[in-house]
Order: structure tokens, then sequence, then C-alpha cells
């Protein structure tokens, strides 16, 4: 069968890893090539770095990231983060990215998911949304939330599958970082919607959330960062729970 | 020493990484000329199956990678060209194995690309998959199959249906997964090629 996906996530600025990290091991914390290493050597089954370099210099230094984890990790990657046209993404996939995740860029111009997936094809183009509610609607939002755009969150998913997402990465806003669980709801939703492959992210305390978001919404994937970085899960106690829960996963 | 064969289908990045984190010698292979310096060849392959035959057709590699004799691996696509034909564009492909690349069938709650790691189960005993457990996780991205066919699978695995997770025949050998994103086991089976 195929397993259910445990992805942690890491936040990458100017080449070194943003938010603070727990591991007793390393021997450099903000170092995203040595976190990737651990967290494959734990047992994840994918990475996404999130790079949010705002400088004039910056596809170089997410191309010099990606070659650094290509070289030293055995588990595919996703980096996303200010990719705006193909040459940013052509750059990133010849420096050995398996996916790119594009947010804003979608949004502004749809157009580019089309030429993405028809560049590199679909299965390297994951469509990243951020969504918060507003009133009773699921609103797509950029900038890490604090934009509203007029687009409703489902409309626009089914949009980026029809031109040519290969994978949806769904942040719910009002979740992150509640640690209260994933917008289980609006998962199952989206995910029971689209033919293409969900990841799950946003609002992951304990391992529970990850076997609820499993069997409640049949999601692929399932993404955190902070309950990873901190060392307040383990990926090999949370296989071992999800498995326990007959949630099929890599061992 | 392996030579991969170049025709420009796709990145390699991540496979000669792999190659280089497992001391495994490589080189290219651009010509009909370079494949003399190497004792074995890998296929790889990303996109589209119509086009990456194409593409290898334009180098003039094709008659001379039929007639190969030395064992030879081909990756996700590049296991695809083996067969005779896709449906990727209704493409004729290197028919070294007499067997079809399908589109995978639409069902109800089976996405597709087939994206993540799946269970490949060996059926034949062969050193491709030597210390490699059934039943073992491989990491797999493709909207194409190659169908099971008992003659010519060498592992399987099952998603909408059961189809090939390898191939083999004489010295060509095709896995649709990417042993260079498959973990630890893909690195043993990568370690395998090597030494057939």
């Amino acid at each position: 069968m195929l397993a259910k996906r445990i992805i942690p996530c890491l936040d990458v600025k100017n080449g070194r890893t943003v938010k603070g990290v727990n591991f007793v091991d390393l021997r450099d914390a903000g170092d995203p090539v040595e976190l990737a290493w651990n967290y494959s050597q734990q047992g994840a089954d994918e990475l996404v770095f999130l790079d949010i370099t705002a400088t004039v210099e910056r596809r170089k230094t997410m191309v010099e990231l990606v070659k650094s984890v290509a070289r030293q990790i055995n588990i595919p990657f996703t980096i996303g983060g200010g990719i705006n046209e193909i040459a940013d993404a052509d750059a990133l996939l010849n420096a050995g990215a398996d996916k790119i995740s594009i947010n804003s860029a979608a949004v502004r111009n749809p157009a580019l998911i089309d030429e993405l997936a028809k560049a590199f094809g679909v299965q390297f183009v994951v469509i990243a949304v951020d969504t918060r509610v507003i009133g009773d609607k699921n609103i797509v939002h950029l900038n890490g939330g604090r934009l509203a755009t007029e687009k409703q969150t489902l409309d626009w998913i089914i949009e980026a599958e029809s031109r040519g997402a290969g994978e949806i990465l769904l942040t719910s806003m009002d979740h992150d970082g509640t640690k209260a669980g994933f917008d289980n709801g609006l998962l199952k939703l989206v995910n029971d919607t689209v033919n293409i492959p969900v990841i799950a992210s946003g609002g992951a305390g304990s391992v529970q959330h990850f076997v609820d978001v499993f069997q409640k919404t049949n999601v692929d994937a399932a993404l955190a960062a902070s309950v990873f970085h901190y060392g307040e899960i383990l990926i090999p106690d949370l296989k071992s729970v999800l498995r326990e829960n007959n949630i099929e996963v890599r061992v | 020493m392996i030579g991969i064969i170049r025709y420009g289908a796709g990145n390699i990045f991540s496979l000669t990484a792999a190659l280089e984190r497992l001391g495994i010698g490589y080189g290219m292979v651009n010509t009909e000329a370079d494949l003399l310096q190497f004792d074995r060849y890998i296929i790889p392959g990303v996109g589209h199956a119509g086009a990456a035959m194409r593409k290898l057709e334009q180098t003039g590699l094709v008659p001379a990678i039929k007639a190969l004799k030395k064992p030879t691996l081909g990756i996700c696509v590049g296991m695809q060209l083996l067969t005779a034909y896709s449906e990727e564009a209704d493409a004729n492909l290197l028919n070294l194995f007499p067997i079809k690349t399908l589109k995978f069938p639409h069902k109800n709650s089976f996405k597709v690309p087939h994206t993540g790691w799946n269970q490949v189960f060996a059926e034949k005993e062969n050193p491709l998959f030597e210390n490699i457990p059934l039943g073992s996780h491989f990491y797999f991205v493709h909207s194409y199959f190659i169908e099971y066919d008992q003659s010519f699978t060498l592992s399987s695995t099952s998603y909408i249906n059961k189809f090939s997770a390898s191939i083999w025949h004489d010295n060509f050998y095709g896995v649709q997964f990417h042993p260079e994103k498959s973990g630890p086991y893909g690195e043993t089976l990568l370690k395998n090629f090597s030494k057939i």
C-alpha cells in the first residue's frame, strides 16, 4: 500500500534555518543540511524547505542550498519561497530539487502553473495555499496569512489542479501555531474534491493530531515544523503510533 | 564504472550525488564510442516518455543501446523506454521488453500521479534485490505504469492495479521508482546494480 508521508518543514533564510531547533545531537542547529540529514535518518519521508531570503542573491543562495541537500540526503524534497518564473524553477530542478512549491506567484499569475507543468511535468509543481476563514468562507491569503485575496480556497485549489498542479500543500493559518490539531473539515473537503495528493499543514501539536488527520480526511501527507524541531514529537514514535492505528507508513 | 546515457531527459544531479555518496564510479555517455569505457549503464529519465524517446533517437544511440550486452538499468521514464510502447503520446519505444507502458485508469480515491512510498515485492531471485526485504518501501512518482507480466516483472507493487515496479530480461533492468530518492534500500539497490 502507498504509505502516508510525514514531512518536516524547515524555514531557511540566507542559507540558515530560522526557527529555533532543539535537537541534542546537532553540531550546528542552524545548518539546514545537517538538520535535513538528521530528519532523513529519523525516518522522515520527505522534506520541505521554505526559503524566506529576501536579498537580490536569493536565487543563488537557494540553488546552493538545494545542491547541498541533494548531495547529502536520500529522500525527496521540495523547495519553496519566492519562485516567480520558469528560470527560478529550472535552476532549482537542475540543482536536484524534486519539487518546487509556489504560493503568491501562482495566485498573482495563475498561468505560471500551466507553464511550469508544461515545462517540467505536473509532478514537479506543488501549489501551496494559505487559507484563513473570513465570515463563513475559507479565503486564500498571501504574505503568511496577512493579506486576504478575493479567491475562495476550494475554488482556487480546483483551478490550480486543472492548470497542472501535481500536489496541494494546504496550510490553515487559523490552526497554524495553535497546536490544536489540523483543520480536518476543510482538509477532508479538499481531499475528496481533487484527484492529486494533498499535504495537510497547520496545527500539529500531538501524535493524536496526525492519527486524526489521516483517519478523518485521508490526506496523503502531513507536514509540521516546531513539534519536530523542538523534539516534542519524534518521527519513529509518531510512525509507530500511526502503525498501531492501521495507518500505512514507511518503516 | 557506470556510464550514464545523456540524452537531455531530465535532471541527473540527484542520481550522480547518490552514486558519489556510495563511492560508485560513473561517467557520461554522449556518443557510441563512449559506451566502450564502461562496464554497465544507467538510462535515467524524467518527464514525458514520448518526448524522451525522441530525444534518445536524436542522439543516434538507439541501435547501440539495443545491442548492449552489459548490465543496463533504466530508471523511471528510462525504464519505460525499454518497453515496446507507451500510451503517453502513443509512442513506440525501444522494444527490449515486449510489454506496454499504460496510463493509470481513473479510480475514485486513487490519485494520479502515484506519488510517495510504496511497497515493492521481488518475485524472482535476482542480485538487484539482494539484502532488500520483501515489502520494502521505495519512492515513486509517475502517471504511467508498466503492465504486470510474469515473464518480465522482477518486482511488483500495487496502486489501482498490480504493476511492474521493476523488470528484468537478460542484461536489461528497469525500475519505476527512484532508487536515488528511496532511502537506504534505494542505495542498496544501486550498490547491487554496481556489482551485477
